[in-house]
């Protein structure tokens, strides 16, 4: 166990989960490298989130391999230990803790001891203010830090979220959809976002926005019926006769 | 910063009114004569020493309702377990004055033939054990009732169905004389407490005096629990469960953490309502009972912690004016104010005045300039 069988961050093999009879994954199988981004599109039911729940411990496989790092099995953790091990997920629907500001949103997504008993006594230290001021300078939500992060727009919550995904200080971010409900100029500003992340940590985004997928410019990963219909750059995956057929339309 | 600064406002003013009922309530009723308008019945100290243990219970279901959305409504049994453990205390200092004048046995064992002291209530006559029975009964039944039920993910309205069966099937069981805890009857006849007459006006007063300590020291336990980084992952857990998973943090551990340190909040409240109140019996295990506590909760403001403390007052304060006027109708009047409250003022008294004197601060401010609203609304 303490050889990493691969070389790769995540590694799925195989991977089928079935809902009452319905396949939603069909012996999936995928490899992400250290520091780099994917896109994955597909249409709607195609698994995308599914595999993100089995990658972050919210659903078991009913068969097949997930490793993390060549040595974490990610089917045998829960939660809180994969986010632990530097799994960091933005949902769909931008989820953040509405009742609090953004800066305490921030604060309680750094990456520190998260016991109960450390949280009880811990006093907000020096290092971690910067962090706070820095993550929020990067996700430009300075000015809004006292405010409620209910109160913030779509975009800005999209945003937090990301904001909260970088203080965890993942080694893979998974983010679904996060230029939903944005203006063009921010789908933008949210590509540029996460190619910078991208520099130091794998990413993986699920998106619909073709035009997002081109500004990432990067491998594409095509979703269908639970399985890897097509696999390489956005142009060759859009010339794929399949991926025309059941998800770009002709 | 405003929040903050709000907060410890309020904290001042609960702080204050309880200072100011520790030194009136003695005052008014020793200093002044009886005579006079001013002067405070003796059986009224008892009384509003009552509502105080309450005001403490309603704190201890606020903690983990208002701030991590656990509803638990069995919280009365952690309330009588408590209260369980004064009485079994206070049982033992009756010694030979008992009917039977057996000087061990209390009255209902040399009535039930019982030789010899069941060995749960040996110690309890010491009063430093007593007071850590007070707490650890409660609190390690918190722990494993909510280890299993949290580590097993059980939440919302399933989790308080399972609270309001365990508080039941522990009524059921006290109400058995073979658990030797009084069956039916309960403990009573209490003659003192740390070698002072329990009915005596000036023990009363200290009882009162105690209670009131036991309340603002609560509360300021919870403020502090609430305010610091632990009492914000508590808010996150309860507006987004699966989102504080997915950062990391054991969200079963937060839960059971708070759920015992409330339990364990309540037993403080049920010890101390026990020698003012002069009995503790199965009763209090009713599950009625802990819905009230539930109601006193609602009506005062869920999560402000000084809002329960305000609901438990006004709600029994109501109870006995009712109880002595119009007896058949409380019911419909509980019943009446929380389908009330619950429809125009979901966030309780406290919730309504606070968005009132936001509300009105706001317009006074906005006033010069409109614009500003706007932005806002935004």
């Amino acid at each position: 166990m303490t050889a990493p069988l691969t070389p790769t961050l995540l590694y799925l093999d195989n991977v089928s989960v079935s809902f009452d009879g319905f396949r939603a994954l069909n012996a999936l199988s995928l490899a992400i490298d250290h520091a780099e981004m994917r896109a994955i599109i597909g249409p709607n039911g195609a698994g995308k989130t599914t595999m993100m729940d089995v990658i972050t411990g919210k659903t078991r496989p009913n068969e097949g391999t997930a490793l993390f790092e060549g040595t974490h099995d990610l089917t045998a953790l829960d939660e809180a230990a994969i986010a632990e091990l530097g799994i960091g997920r933005k949902f769909q629907t931008p989820t953040v803790f509405e009742m609090h500001s953004v800066e305490d949103n921030i604060l309680l997504a750094l990456k520190e001891n998260r016991s109960p008993f450390a949280t009880l006594l811990s006093r907000r230290s020096a290092r971690e203010r910067e962090r706070i001021d820095a993550l929020l300078e990067r996700v430009r939500l300075t000015a809004h830090r006292h405010r409620k992060a209910g109160e913030l727009s779509h975009g800005q919550k999209q945003w937090l979220e990301i904001g909260m995904l970088l203080a965890q200080q993942p080694k893979l971010l998974l983010i679904d959809e996060p230029a939903a409900g944005m203006t063009d100029q921010e789908t933008a500003e949210t590509a540029d976002l996460l190619r910078d992340i991208a520099k130091t940590q794998a990413v993986v985004v699920v998106e619909h926005d073709m035009t997002f997928v081109r500004d990432l410019d990067v491998k594409v990963t095509c979703l269908h019926e639970g399985s890897v219909l097509a696999e390489g750059t956005l142009d060759a995956v859009s010339a794929n006769e399949r991926v025309v057929e059941v998800y770009l339309g002709r | 910063m405003t929040t903050q600064s709000a907060l410890d406002r309020q904290s001042i003013i609960v702080l204050a009114l309880l200072g100011a009922a520790a030194i009136l309530v003695p005052v008014l009723n020793m200093a002044v004569a009886p005579g006079s308008p001013l002067h405070l019945s003796d059986h009224l100290v008892p009384l509003i020493g009552k509502y105080v243990c309450f005001a403490l219970l309603a704190l201890s279901v606020d903690l983990i309702w208002g701030f991590c959305g656990i509803l638990s409504l069995g919280h009365g049994a952690f309330f009588a377990l408590g209260g369980y453990a004064m009485g079994m205390y206070l049982m033992r200092q009756i010694g030979p004055r008992g009917v039977y004048a057996d000087p061990v046995l209390p009255d209902f064992m040399v009535f039930l033939n019982w030789k010899e002291l069941p060995w749960f209530w040996h110690g309890i006559d010491w009063l430093p054990f007593a007071a850590l029975m007070v707490l650890v009964v409660p609190g390690v039944l918190a722990l494993v009732f909510g280890w299993f039920a949290f580590r097993s993910r059980v939440t919302g309205v399933y989790l308080s169905i399972i609270t309001q069966a365990m508080t039941f099937a522990l009524m059921l069981a006290f109400f058995r004389n073979d658990m030797g805890f009084g069956g039916n009857n309960g403990l009573t006849d209490f003659k003192d407490i740390v070698g002072f007459p329990i009915q005596s006006a000036s023990t009363r007063i200290v009882l009162f005096v105690l209670s009131v300590a036991a309340l603002a020291g609560g509360y300021l336990l919870c403020r502090w629990v609430v305010n610091s980084k632990f009492g914000k992952v508590l808010v996150a857990i309860r507006d987004a469960e699966s989102r504080t998973r997915f950062l990391g943090y054991r969200v079963e551990h937060y839960k059971l953490a708070v759920f015992t340190l409330s339990a364990m909040l309540a037993g403080v409240a049920g010890a101390l309502y026990v020698p003012q109140v002069g009995i503790i019996n199965p009763s209090e295990f009713a599950p009625a009972n802990s819905i009230e506590l539930v109601i006193w909760v609602a009506v005062g403001g869920r999560g402000t912690l000084a809002g329960p403390i305000l609901g438990a007052f006004l709600v029994n304060a109501g109870k006995t004016w009712f109880t002595g006027v119009l007896p058949e109708f409380w019911l419909f009047a509980l019943g009446g104010l929380f389908v009330f409250v619950t429809l125009l003022m979901p966030r309780g008294i406290l919730g309504a005045a606070t968005d009132l004197w936001a509300g009105g601060a706001r317009r006074i401010k906005s006033r010069p300039v409109p614009e500003t609203v706007s932005q806002a609304a935004e």
